[in-house]
């Protein structure tokens, strides 16, 4: 029973599917303050997710998923992660996120007014997390 | 009396229509299956979303932000979902009946159509499409949905449009789906769920309140949008599904009928040819 007190809820839910639903002892994650690693009884919290390779530390095993946007909601014994767009490695095509990170770079460096670029920059982080994810 | 002949050719005619009527309810039911396990499966998402939006608003509700308070200009944006394909009963009346029905005028609106039938009755009342996304609703992804969204909320942000509505299906099960009327933004929520949401209320919030607000308030747009597509699509097919199954059993009961006036045309023509032969044969003797 001694552990039982370090695990909480967690939920991954995206628009298409409940990606995760289970227990877990640590979560960790990139948000726009930084990067982040939460444990049970934390305060509660809301906080922007940033794309970033999401790590949930379960019993002597660690699951690793690529997560793009939004947004993530922490109560003492429960977190519900809101995902637009959350992946396992083994869903990653990772020819595709090369592509993108070319297509991405030569619209950051074209200095073109009409491209907007805090959306190519954010294609640029997502294909890079991607492929980190998909590497390892 | 109509002949022999007529009623047959008209039976056979029924016939193929009603052989068209009913494969396209099978092809129907399959679609519903398929789009009815979807919109449950995007159901998890929204309901979470909606939570955490009315307890952001409950303990934000003295923020003055743009996305909470009405705009000065009157135009209102609709986005209004219906369908490509047609033979779905009463399924696209429905929806362009809310905004012909909403009591604005049509020049105070601006209208965002994602279905062609919507799209040409509306254009043909006079109404302004500001921009077409048909191509969407055969199959709805959640990009598609936040495109709309990044393209409305541009205009809103720039002070071109005062209010969003939402003009849908909503699928409750598989034989009652309601078209809806949703006020999109300025936000609104249920004043009895801020209570509820109000008592529990100890949130934190990283960044904060009004910077989180900022993002998060258009993920819940674009939520509400994704949901309403992926109902509306499986409110299609189920309507066109029920639309079927009437108009298969409507040609059934034709057909039956015509086949008793038939068999009486045919009984008629054999006592006819009967008496002819019997009065024949009288006459030789």
């Amino acid at each position: 029973m001694a552990d039982e007190g370090k695990f909480f809820d967690l939920e991954i839910i995206t628009p298409d599917r409940v990606f995760w639903s289970g227990k877990a002892s640590m979560l960790e994650l990139n948000t726009t303050e930084g990067q982040v690693g939460i444990y049970r009884r934390h305060i509660p919290m809301t906080m922007i997710i940033e794309p970033g390779i999401v790590k949930i530390h379960l019993e002597g095993e660690l699951k690793e998923a690529a997560v793009h946007a939004g947004f993530i909601e922490i109560l003492p014994d429960k977190i519900t992660m809101m995902a637009e767009v959350a992946e396992w490695p083994d869903e990653i095509d990772i020819n595709r996120a090369k592509e993108a990170e070319q297509r991405a770079e030569r619209r950051l460096q074209a200095h073109d007014p009409r491209i907007d670029m805090s959306r190519a920059e954010l294609a640029l982080k997502k294909s890079i997390v991607r492929q980190q994810l998909a590497e390892r | 009396m109509a002949s022999m002949r007529d009623i047959k050719r008209r039976r056979s005619s029924i016939a193929s229509t009603q052989q068209i009527t009913n494969a396209m309810k099978l092809v129907s039911t399959v679609k519903l299956q398929k789009t009815k396990a979807r919109a449950e499966r995007s159901k998890p998402y929204f309901d979470k979303m909606y939570e955490t939006v009315t307890s952001m608003l409950a303990k934000s509700g003295t923020i003055d932000h743009p996305y909470l308070k009405p705009q000065q200009s009157g135009k209102k944006a609709v986005i209004v979902l219906t369908s490509n394909r047609g033979l779905a009963g009463g399924y696209n009346a429905n929806v362009i009946k809310l905004i012909t029905g909403s009591g604005f005028e049509p020049s105070d609106l601006l209208l965002y159509t994602v279905g062609n039938k919507g799209k040409e009755f509306l254009q043909h009342r006079g109404y302004e499409i500001a921009q077409d996304y048909s191509e969407v609703i055969e199959n709805p992804m959640f990009q598609d949905a936040k495109e709309i969204c990044e393209e409305v909320l541009r205009k809103y942000a720039a002070g071109e449009i005062g209010e969003i509505y939402l003009a849908y299906t909503y699928f409750r099960n598989t034989v009652v789906h309601e078209p809806k009327f949703l006020k999109l933004l300025p936000v609104e929520v249920d004043e009895g769920d801020i209570q509820a949401a109000r008592e529990n209320s100890l949130m934190n919030y990283e960044p904060e309140e009004e910077e989180a607000l900022e993002v998060i308030i258009p993920k819940y747009m674009t939520s509400i949008l994704y949901g309403a597509l992926v109902e509306a699509v499986a409110s299609e097919n189920g309507a066109r599904m029920q639309a079927m199954d009437s108009a298969t059993s409507n040609a059934q009961e034709m057909i039956d009928h015509l086949t008793l006036q038939y068999n009486r045309a045919r009984q008629g023509s054999i006592t006819q040819e009967l008496t002819e032969i019997i009065a024949g044969a009288n006459a030789i003797q």
